[in-house]
């Protein structure tokens, strides 16, 4: 195999793999801040305008760690820079 | 497929581009200043008053309460910073129901100067409060070990700010956009109504969270005067 084929194939098992296992972590976390949020809802009912804001808040900075899995997929698929290197050298290759 | 309102050109002049992130945060800004300015030429204080005086009362009085939830004492202070953001974040994703219209916040320049703003705000407000060198000694609380590691953290999370309204933003366009490919009929107008959902969740958390900055850097730790026990 060239190295046009060994960068286009780890590339995008990487950005599958990336984005999969860093979804886990985050879903499995907000799981546990929300359950916990409505057991203290269901505790303190007055709190809810505190609670629910510091959820939201919470479950923000938890979803950051999936937002940036899926941009390093995304630029391994859209804006791969070791792809357009080796896309530019084999054009200016065929075009001489 | 496009990834940002970056690589969708209007007019090129040699250098200057004008592309689809500047026009359409011009058009959000026309939109806001000319609408504020429209509403407010005159405003009465007498219970008849019109129902876009309402609208935005109940905005500006909406802002206040949740940033004096958060802990500042002053909000009228910090009204005007972290009330623009809400609404140009919140605006910049509502508006999405507008065909043709890409929100700006999905490109990463635009989250990277207003998460700027934030970085360059904080320090400011925090240096009003607590005088110059009481906003420096904080650095070193708890100890000076944690200088390095307090610097770390500013700048850590002014990357995250940015990163995390560009991801939401984007992720929301591109679904979209993947999804008029495959299914064209009703399920992108779902995923639309998902995108709206997300797009005021990340304007109320990103001025939440610049809120909460702000309250961390204008904190003045006051000595904590000693108790008298009786014996």
């Amino acid at each position: 195999m060239d190295s046009m084929t060994i960068i286009a194939v780890v590339s995008i098992i990487t950005a599958g793999l990336t984005i999969a296992l860093g979804s886990i972590g985050p879903a499995l976390g907000e799981g546990r801040a929300v359950s916990t949020a409505l057991s203290s809802l269901a505790q303190q009912p007055d709190a809810s305008a505190t609670i629910t804001r510091t959820l939201f808040v919470g479950l923000a900075m938890i979803e950051s760690i999936a937002i940036y899995c899926f941009v390093v997929s995304m630029i391994l698929i859209f804006a791969n820079p070791f792809w357009n290197h080796v896309i530019a050298g084999a054009t200016q290759a065929a075009g001489k | 497929m496009r990834l940002s309102p970056d690589q969708l050109i209007f007019w090129q002049h040699g250098f200057f581009k004008l592309n689809g992130t500047i026009v359409f945060t011009w058009g959000l800004m026309l939109v806001l200043a000319v609408g504020s300015k429209l509403i407010t030429r005159k405003l009465s204080t007498d219970l008849k008053r019109s129902r876009w005086q309402n609208l935005l009362e109940i905005v500006v009085t909406g802002i206040e309460k949740q940033i004096s939830d958060v802990g500042l004492k002053h909000p009228e202070k910090y009204i005007g910073f972290l009330g623009t953001l809400f609404l140009f974040v919140a605006l910049a994703a509502l508006c999405t129901v507008i065909p043709g219209y890409e929100p700006p916040t999905g490109s990463l320049s635009t989250t990277a100067a207003l998460a700027l703003c934030v970085f360059v705000a904080v320090p400011l407000f925090g240096i009003e409060e607590q005088g110059f060198w009481g906003y420096l000694a904080s650095y070193t609380k708890p100890t000076i070990i944690m200088l390095p590691f307090n610097i770390i953290s500013e700048l850590s999370r002014t990357l995250a700010l940015a990163v995390r309204l560009f991801g939401n933003m984007m992720s929301g366009a591109m679904i979209i956009a993947i999804l008029l490919t495959i299914t064209p009929f009703i399920f992108p107008i779902v995923m639309t109504l998902l995108g709206l959902l997300t797009g005021m969740v990340q304007a109320y958390i990103f001025s939440i969270l610049a809120a909460v900055y702000i309250v961390a850097a204008t904190r003045t730790r006051k000595p904590k005067p000693a108790l008298a026990i009786k014996t």
